[in-house]
């Protein structure tokens, strides 16, 4: 699957050096918009020391392990939820008859160095807010871990949202919500969020193991919510309950797939 | 190698109130034995798309059981891709950026084809089929005719046992319809592929099926040979006439029976 992956990406990225004006606009685009996002967060400190009791470095903490694992995640799995693009050509039916992951092969398709823009704003706020905040190792090995379980959390998300297009051919705002709103949500720290929603995301739509939980271990703070201290462990448990979820609204989806009219 | 046991399918359409399903093929029984060339007629949305789907297993039939080269094709869909090859006339399984050559390398690897095996089979493909002058060409500057072709080696590069055929010849002018006739005659009686076409072309049917099944409404109205579709209407000249009254025949005889037939 893997070997199939990068088969695949390497076809597309090839593909896509026909003309490289507008992939590369576009990637160059994608990390300066998400940069003014950045540019709030300093304009918000500007007037305030804390947010939600998080110091400017903390929160580029939260805003750059949440981008990195959502970048990764969308560069590697994002187009799934595009799924109904390709039911609506009936290029998916081209799709289904290859001998290979029909989900591989979606979430590859067009694959092209527009995908990368995002990793580098990512990477950039990491490499400035890492080195600040002065972490040791017996603390910071949990970060890969919550980068890693933030892309497959981000990576469900997306599978469901593309599961549910098999049945609803209009359904990608509804994924949008989940994926780029859950994207925008954990960019902060949840204690400015109320504790319905974040009992929500815990508990429900697992966002808050994409960098809360394992980011209150890591920056050794106390729950502002009181949960038990055990959940900043969970996000491993969390992630994969999630992608089984998905995985099998995935095959459902495939089986309920009509195929389009000629 | 192809078994179809009282297959059907239908979908539900409309929203609400004006929900209706809509049975695209229904009670649907035949056998297609190793080594046959069959013709799949009937008019359009009479459900032969819809057919090939679920012999490729693109979609789930809604009852009855399917079964191509041994393999359930909604279950074991990768293991039948490997046995099968699938050629639609209306769109391209190549990649459209990439030239031919990269996209039967991809194939190659996709189907895990044997890299000498390849050379060989690309070899007498493009022999064949005359490719070898675009090989270096993206799939998007080819002509249709020559894109179609890319299509047919495509789906041949890993030998499969069957061909499945959507409509190859559709929009290819006399000359590249007769090269892909005589192609896939050859290919039928020298290395015994099983093939399965729909089309529209009476000439398909005249020039390559020794067999002959019309599906109309979704059920099979006639099975049997060039002859015996000949022989349903004696007084007709051509092939062309006698599948037209096939056709005219079932919207007096069936007219009114509330079918909705605009699925294909």
């Amino acid at each position: 699957m893997v070997r199939t992956y990068l088969l695949l990406a390497w076809t597309w990225l090839r593909a896509s050096a026909q003309y490289p004006g507008p992939l590369i606009t576009m990637a160059i685009g994608s990390f300066a918009v998400n940069m003014l996002d950045v540019a709030a967060i300093w304009v918000i400190f500007e007037h305030t020391r804390s947010l939600a009791g998080f110091g400017l470095d903390e929160v580029m903490f939260f805003y750059g392990t949440s981008s990195m694992s959502f970048a990764l995640s969308d560069m590697l799995f994002g187009n799934v939820d595009r799924l109904s693009q390709h039911v609506k050509a009936g290029t998916f039916d081209t799709i289904l008859i290859r001998p290979t992951s029909a989900f591989v092969q979606i979430a590859v398709d067009r694959f092209g160095v527009h995908r990368f823009g995002r990793i580098a704003q990512a990477t950039v706020v990491l490499a400035v807010a890492l080195p600040r905040l002065d972490l040791s190792w017996d603390r910071a090995w949990m970060i890969p871990l919550m980068i890693l379980c933030g892309i497959v959390i981000f990576a469900s998300i997306f599978t469901l949202g593309g599961a549910m297009q098999f049945l609803l051919t209009d359904a990608p705002e509804v994924a949008n919500a989940f994926t780029y709103g859950g994207n925008t949500l954990t960019q902060y720290p949840l204690s400015v969020y109320g504790g319905e929603l974040v009992r929500g995301v815990t508990f429900v739509v697992p966002l808050a193991f994409v960098n809360w939980q394992p980011a209150l271990f890591v920056l050794d703070r106390q729950d502002p919510f009181g949960l038990p201290y055990w959940l900043r462990f969970a996000a491993p448990v969390a992630a994969l309950a999630l992608a089984a979820v998905a995985m099998l609204a995935w095959r459902a989806g495939i089986r309920r797939y009509r195929s389009t009219g000629s | 190698m192809i078994e179809v046991e009282r297959v059907g399918r239908s979908f539900t359409v409309g929203r609400r109130r004006a929900r209706r399903t809509v049975h695209a093929v229904r009670d649907l029984s035949f056998t297609v034995e190793a080594g046959e060339f069959v013709g799949y007629l009937g008019p359009n949305g009479a459900g032969k798309s819809t057919t090939i789907k679920m012999l490729t297993g693109i979609l789930a039939p809604t009852s009855g059981r399917v079964e191509v080269a041994g393999l359930d094709p909604t279950r074991r869909r990768t293991a039948l891709a490997r046995r099968i090859g699938v050629v639609f006339g209306q769109r391209t399984t190549l990649w459209w950026d990439l030239p031919l050559r990269d996209s039967f390398e991809l194939i190659r690897h996709l189907y895990k084809v044997d890299q000498s095996v390849f050379r060989s089979r690309l070899e007498e493909l493009t022999a064949l089929l005359d490719l070898s002058a675009f090989m270096g060409t993206p799939v998007r500057q080819l002509s249709l005719g020559q894109r179609m072709r890319g299509d047919v080696t495509a789906a041949l590069l890993h030998d499969p046992a069957v061909l499945v055929l959507d409509e190859p010849t559709i929009g290819l002018d006399v000359v590249s319809k007769a090269a892909m006739r005589g192609f896939l005659r050859r290919l039928n009686a020298e290395r015994g592929t099983t093939v399965l076409l729909t089309t529209h072309d009476m000439g398909d049917i005249e020039k390559l099926c020794r067999r002959v099944m019309l599906i109309d409404h979704g059920r099979l109205a006639f099975d049997g040979t060039l002859d015996d579709l000949r022989a349903t209407a004696p007084g007709e000249e051509s092939i062309e006439d006698v599948v037209a009254r096939l056709y005219t025949g079932r919207s007096t005889t069936h007219a009114g029976d509330g079918l909705d037939t605009s699925k294909d």
